[in-house]
């Protein structure tokens, strides 16, 4: 059944695609943006309308980084659950990574988890694995996964770290158009890690993980590029002042070159560890301030193409254990608009408008999502409407995700999401009948 | 149908109780040598003095019929067994929860066992761990005071302070007199796998807020430049006979092998370097006090002369651990019996 139209007015329209910042009227109607116009100027009597008046409207966000962990372990996530989680934050788009049980290796996995049965709230972009199994040694098949929906391959959490097939892959992906995403960790040296290296690691007696494993990789893969003609490598979850100068540099050569940062990494310190709470480990791990502090300014001068959440959705068993022995990761859907307005716009300045983009425009750009990431007619009705002044807390017990591991709970943020809308539909909040 | 603020169904709130590692610690707890202040120690270094002087039988009435359970997951002599001898002195029911002989073995998570033994109304966990950090799982999971008896590469506070009583009896200082300053001009040398050793980060974390001065010494290896950043009064010195001229106390540390996979450590040449033998303490320190916190490895860190001969403590550490812990057990169970959840 095809939505109703729905008529947003008098919202200040910010499209960061368009360079956009202006009250306007938007009509939305079939699954698409048909019209943008001054306030007052659309007339749609069939519509259903909603007052946007003291609200941002914005390009629905694309986080380009999740694990939604279906198939396999719909105990932390499912894809229903996740989108769920997605569209309360803002997001109507995300990149489902392929660690999933099986790893998503093959197009049927991949059909599988963009089909309407999986009850996704929001679109779904499969990054299906670089090799099969995501065991580094052969090849998957990118151009029947790319054929099947896949918007890129990695082996995301089991870095591939031979030379010979980090180069194969990266010129099979090239040849398809599509990037290769690197997790950049060199595992010989993170062994039994679960922290950043450096003084903290040491008195709280945690084996650290070196800068250089991530900065290492990183370089060993720029390397790599060099020699593939179109080739694009993205890195994921960057944390490293040192890394982050590797790409910038390659950049400047003329490389295709993107990289993402988290929110976490922007937002806190391992400082943040306390007395062992696994609600801050993660992989990479928090870092010490100067490279929390290189990660915004790489924000603000534009080498980070992308804010991406690495939404990590894990059991409370799991987490409740002895730091050493306890997953990774953390969630992240709904609270990564919340941290990048509180720490890049209130406390670092940065225009609205480009905050937008690290969550909107250029993520969509990175990864080479067609219609999305902008507001103009005839692209797909994906909206976020926000108000930038309220003030509200994120409490995880009320998180739409399955699982609650989060640093953020009861932090406050500000700018709340009232409305997002996916291809025309009203992804959050549920309506009354 | 207008799609105004009124349509759009709030979502109905939950408030759960907050994350495990939010909970509130047991303030009876001993967890890190960094939380004890320096009339914490006075207190518990008097309490010590008194309770080992006490007639056994009056003493036996202080925690008469308490139940403490000794949760261990990893082997121990001295600590255990001075932990239960203490805790026995005091009356006290003890149970011994080990990992070869209990459900741990199962799988069964820190904080479940520790729902369990707080189910079977214990009151106080004393609890030895291979994971760094678990004691504040442990103490977050039951909201019981946790003694820590090691955990991880992080801690063993009860050794630091039965270190420093070990140390004020050398110096003839009574409990009485500690003070942030009692031990102004002196210097304890902390030698050997530092990297690895909780006993080196809970005595390099207690001293100095004595006023003492502590060296780490080691190969870069078993001793990262990073320690020095752990607190004040810490510095590094390469090279163990310097060290030793300047200190008044060594504590040497055993190399642990089960920790060492994957470092490059040429045991001969560590001998030459950092091995306490008759011939360099002679020489470099031989008025000082020698420590070891065990289990001593004969001819490896420590040759049989020094640590047999007059200047070892060794003995005496040990001994003093019984005192410390009696100390440590009538604070945890003084108090409150409980702390209160959120």
């Amino acid at each position: 059944m095809t939505p109703k139209p729905i008529l947003i007015r008098d919202g200040r329209v910010i499209d960061p695609a368009a360079g956009l910042d202006a009250p306007r009227d938007l009509l939305l109607r079939d699954g698409q943006i048909t019209a943008i116009e001054n306030p007052g100027k659309i007339k749609a009597a069939d519509a259903d309308v909603v007052e946007a008046k003291g609200l941002i409207v914005a390009p629905g966000l694309i986080d380009i980084h999740v694990h939604l962990r279906e198939p396999g372990q719909g105990y932390k996530e499912t894809i229903a659950t996740g989108t769920a989680a997605a569209a309360a934050g803002g997001f109507t788009a995300v990149c489902a990574m392929p660690n999933t049980i099986p790893v998503n290796d093959t197009p049927e996995i991949t059909r599988w988890m963009q089909s309407p049965d999986r009850g996704a709230s929001i679109r779904v972009y499969p990054i299906a694995a670089a090799t099969r199994g995501s065991l580094g040694e052969a090849l998957t098949d990118d151009a029947a996964l790319k054929d099947a929906g896949a918007v890129a391959v990695t082996d995301d959490g089991r870095p591939i770290l031979g030379d010979a097939i980090m180069l194969e892959a990266l010129r099979a992906a090239a040849k398809l158009d599509l990037p290769v995403i690197q997790h950049a960790e060199d595992t010989r040296l993170t062994g039994g890690c679960s922290m950043n290296a450096g003084p903290l690691a040491f008195r709280l007696g945690l084996r650290g993980m070196p800068i250089e494993a991530e900065s290492g990789l990183v370089e060993r893969d720029i390397h790599l590029l060099r020699q593939v003609k179109n080739g694009h490598l993205h890195v994921a979850h960057l944390s490293t002042a040192k890394a982050l100068n590797a790409v910038r540099a390659a950049r400047k050569q003329g490389l295709h070159v993107t990289c993402e940062v988290t929110p976490h990494h922007f937002a806190l310190t391992e400082d943040r560890i306390g007395h062992y709470d696994t609600n801050a480990k993660m992989n990479p791990p928090l870092r010490a301030g100067a490279d929390r502090a290189a990660m915004i300014e790489g924000l603000l001068d534009g080498t980070i193409d992308a804010i991406a959440t690495d939404h990590a959705p894990h059991a409370a068993h799991e987490k409740e254990q002895e730091f050493d022995r306890a997953p990774n990761g953390i969630t992240g859907l709904e609270t990564a608009l919340g941290l990048a307005i509180q720490i890049l716009h209130l406390q670092h300045k940065m225009p609205l408008a480009k905050v937008l983009a690290l969550l909107t425009t250029r993520p969509a750009q990175t990864l080479n999502l067609k219609g999305q990431g902008s507001i103009a007619p005839g692209a797909p009705a994906n909206v976020v409407l926000f108000d930038p002044t309220e003030k509200w807390i994120f409490q995880a017990a009320n998180s739409r995700s399955k699982s609650k591991n989060t640093p953020f709970d009861n932090w406050e943020f500000q700018g709340r999401v009232r409305l997002t809308i996916s291809e025309g539909r009203i992804a959050y909040p549920p309506l009354i009948d | 149908m207008a799609l105004t603020k009124a349509t759009v169904r709030k979502p109905p709130q939950k408030f759960s109780s907050p994350s495990i590692f939010q909970q509130p610690i047991h303030p009876g707890s001993a967890i890190s040598a960094s939380d004890f202040t320096v009339p914490d120690v006075r207190r518990i270094l008097e309490t010590a003095d008194v309770l080992e002087k006490e007639n056994p039988f009056r003493r036996s009435d202080r925690l008469a019929k308490r139940r403490i359970a000794l949760l261990f997951y990893e082997s121990s002599t001295r600590t255990r067994t001075s932990f239960e001898l203490a805790a026995k002195s005091l009356g006290a029911d003890t149970t011994l929860v080990s990992s070869l002989s209990s459900s741990i073995e199962k799988g069964e998570s820190l904080k479940d066992t520790g729902i369990t033994l707080q189910a079977l109304r214990a009151e106080c966990i004393i609890l030895r761990s291979p994971y760094s950090g678990a004691p504040y799982l442990l103490a977050q999971a039951t909201g019981l005071p946790v003694l820590n008896a090691g955990d991880g590469m992080a801690e063993h506070p009860s050794q630091a302070l039965l270190d420093l009583r070990t140390i004020l009896q050398f110096l003839k200082i009574p409990a009485s007199k500690v003070t942030e300053k009692i031990l102004h001009g002196i210097t304890l040398t902390i030698c050997g796998d530092i990297l690895h050793s909780r006993v080196a980060r809970s005595n390099a974390l207690l001293l100095p807020k004595l006023g003492a001065k502590v060296i780490l010494c080691g190969p870069p290896a078993l001793l990262p430049k990073e320690a020095a950043a752990m607190g004040p009064g810490i510095v590094i010195e390469r090279d163990f006979e310097a060290a030793l001229h300047q200190s008044q106390i060594v504590m040497m540390l055993r190399i642990q092998a089960e920790r060492i996979a994957g470092l490059e450590i040429n045991l001969d040449d560590y001998r030459s370097r950092y091995q306490a033998n008759a011939d360099r303490i002679a020489a470099h320190a031989p008025k000082a006090l020698i420590m070891h916190p065990g289990p001593i490895i004969r001819g490896m860190e420590i040759t049989a002369e020094v640590a047999d001969g007059p200047q070892s403590a060794i003995a005496q550490q040990v001994h003093n651990g019984v005192a410390i812990r009696m100390a440590l057990l009538v604070r945890a169970l003084a108090g409150a019996k409980k702390v209160s959840r959120k």
